[in-house]
């Protein structure tokens, strides 16, 4: 019984972090699957999630921090809305600069500014405290919660090992809860917004440009707003995984995991379908992490493992590309309701 | 089909890792075994390109670009990792002995034997480039088809040809790009390709994209700012630099140096 909570305690942990991936997939499903706006650089937007929630809300530099500003201490929500607002600003002044050019500067500008926001990162210590990263980042109620797990405990001592394993993780339950709550949202939120006749716009652009054009779009503006969505959302998922990993240092958005991952997961999963979108990050990230299992049965180094999982994950791109485009779940067509009858 | 260049850099740039540890086949000083492992590896790189080709891009060739850029992508990820399968994460060495540099009596400047090498090939290859592109057939047709790859087809040229050719000469180049840059900085890592990805793309923004004359001079430019800016600033943000110059053109004219259209 004690395995048997040990694996779901594993599964949770398993959930929660699918679960971010999986709303970072509903960003760029907005951004490539509706509107067709090829973004290379989501971890820099997750990356500036993550730490302006840390820095709103995260505690003020400690003894050994480098840090100047920052550690406001401010409520989670405060955290979320600032990550929120904070990727939503960067993404509207690149999409004001490339969108308006052909589709590869979009690309390039993007790759760009991910790859510089995490140099910054990386070198500038007044921020971000480089490589020792931000630490003690609080999560939403974990006080209250720990509190009334211990005292619930304390008050119940006869209860049997596995039990009191089971209720230990309660917080991890919560959080998994509250990205659930989030994903569920976002996803109704998308949902919604493909099938309106804003949604229907942003299909129009991906499909061809001078249609939407001719019709009176304003092409420019539908993209930018769908662009800057997209990075909002993304921006959620950072302040999400800040929250939850309690530490973040420049390594944890490096392109494969902040943006290569991703592509795949709604790739695989299906472009253009939210729920393709969720699937494709619980199948990866499924993947992902049973391949860790398996390559430890075979005398590999780590650094080895880790390659040849890449590989794997890539291969599988590949193959998706080849045999299945549309992804796992393809994209389901959406008439209007008025045509339904 | 300026998306040509810029595919072929995605996947060529990354792929120059792999030309690199194709040749350390024991050229422990700088003689005869490291031009020998030079040409072996621009060959070898060519050789790739094609196989991916042929296997993974030609079936995606007809479902559009940016389809096909992600392959690349994916693909980068995959030969990335192979390399660092075989070879692991930590720098690869050519040779380990230390150069001292001479001075050149005319000129007044300090420079390494090597460093006069590389330049030396460098202008070969742009040279030989040039007159690929002006003078064959192949070259003419090349430019044909990235001006109007239907047109192309129509004239009678053989364009899937053509795409092969075009991805033999990318890897060939990045490959080389990638040796040059092993002989002058000393080592070799499977993510140098990654490291050089945003100059280079900054190089052919600036230059404009489809000019291969612009993107010579987009490439000097970048590099020669990137050394000058670590005068000023932290040598992590060298490239950094090439990005701003990158959006900085991009709002004055996004159009690039040279370019046409």
């Amino acid at each position: 019984m004690d395995t048997f909570i040990g694996i779901l305690n594993y599964l949770v942990f398993f959930a929660i972090t699918a679960g971010i991936y999986a709303v970072l997939c509903l960003g760029l499903n907005i951004q490539w699957g509706y509107t067709g706006l090829f973004n290379i650089g989501i971890a820099g937007f997750y990356a500036v999630g993550a730490y302006t929630s840390a820095l709103l809300s995260g505690p003020p530099p400690g003894p050994l921090d480098w840090r100047i500003v920052g550690g406001f201490q401010l409520p989670w929500v405060v955290g979320l809305l600032g990550a929120i607002i904070a990727s939503g600003i960067i993404a509207f002044f690149i999409g004001l600069l490339t969108l308006r050019l052909k589709e590869d500067y979009l690309a390039i500008a993007t790759i760009g500014i991910a790859e510089v926001i995490r140099l910054i990162l990386k070198n500038e210590g007044w921020l971000s405290n480089t490589v020792w990263g931000i630490k003690h980042i609080p999560s939403p109620l974990h006080k209250p919660i720990e509190a009334g797990v211990s005292s619930f405990l304390k008050g119940h001592p006869q209860l049997s090992p596995w039990l009191v394993h089971f209720i230990s993780n309660a917080y991890n339950w919560f959080y998994l809860a509250l990205v659930l709550v989030i994903l569920g949202l976002l996803y109704w939120t998308s949902e919604r917004s493909i099938r309106s006749p804003w949604g229907r716009v942003l299909k129009t652009i991906r499909e061809d440009e001078a249609v939407a054009a001719v019709s009176g779009k304003n092409v420019f503006s539908f993209k930018l707003q769908s662009f800057v969505l997209g990075a909002m959302v993304m921006g959620m998922a950072g302040s999400l995984y800040a929250h939850y990993a309690k530490f973040i240092d420049a390594s944890s958005f490096e392109p494969l995991y902040g943006t290569f991952f991703i592509w795949v997961m709604l790739i695989v999963g299906g472009s253009g379908n939210s729920k393709g979108a969720v699937l494709g990050a619980f199948v990866i990230w499924g993947i992902w992490a049973g391949t860790e299992f398996l390559t430890g049965h075979f005398a590999l180094s780590g650094t080895q493992a880790g390659a040849l999982r890449v590989i794997v994950v890539g291969v599988l791109l590949e193959l998706t590309l080849l045999l299945r485009p549309q992804g796992i779940l393809g994209e389901e067509k959406i008439v209007s309701k008025m045509f339904k009858k | 089909m300026s998306l040509g260049a810029f595919l072929a850099l995605v996947s060529l740039t990354l792929l120059r890792g792999l030309g690199i540890p194709d040749s350390p086949f024991g050229p422990l000083s700088f003689g005869l075994p490291m031009m020998l492992a030079f040409f072996i590896a621009l060959l070898l790189t060519a050789l790739a390109a094609i196989v991916i080709d042929r296997i993974l891009y030609l079936r995606l060739r007809r479902t559009g670009p940016i389809v096909l850029l992600i392959a690349a992508v994916g693909m980068s990820f995959c030969l990335r990792n192979i390399i660092q399968f075989i070879w692991g994460p930590q720098p690869q060495y050519y040779f380990k002995a230390i150069q001292i540099t001479r001075k050149i009596p005319l000129l007044g400047i300090r420079i390494k034997p090597d460093e006069v090498f590389i330049i030396i090939v460098v202008a070969l290859l742009v040279i030989s480039l040039h007159f690929f592109l002006q003078k064959t057939k192949m070259g003419k047709a090349m430019r044909a088809a990235s001006d109007n790859m239907e047109l192309a087809r129509v004239s009678g040229i053989d364009t899937e040809k053509v795409i092969m050719w075009t991805w033999a000469i990318a890897a060939a180049l990045a490959a080389a790009g990638g040796i040059l840059a092993g002989i002058e900085d000393k080592f070799i890592t499977p993510d140098m390709g990654w490291q050089m990805l945003l100059p280079i793309f900054a190089a052919v923004i600036l230059g404009g994209i489809g000019n291969p004359y612009g993107a010579m001079a987009g490439g000097m430019i970048i590099g020669l700012s990137g050394e000058i800016s670590t005068a000023f600033i932290s040598t992590a943000y060298k490239p950094a630099v090439a990005f701003i110059i990158m959006v900085i053109m991009l709002i004055i004219k996004p159009r690039g140096l040279f370019g046409t259209k």
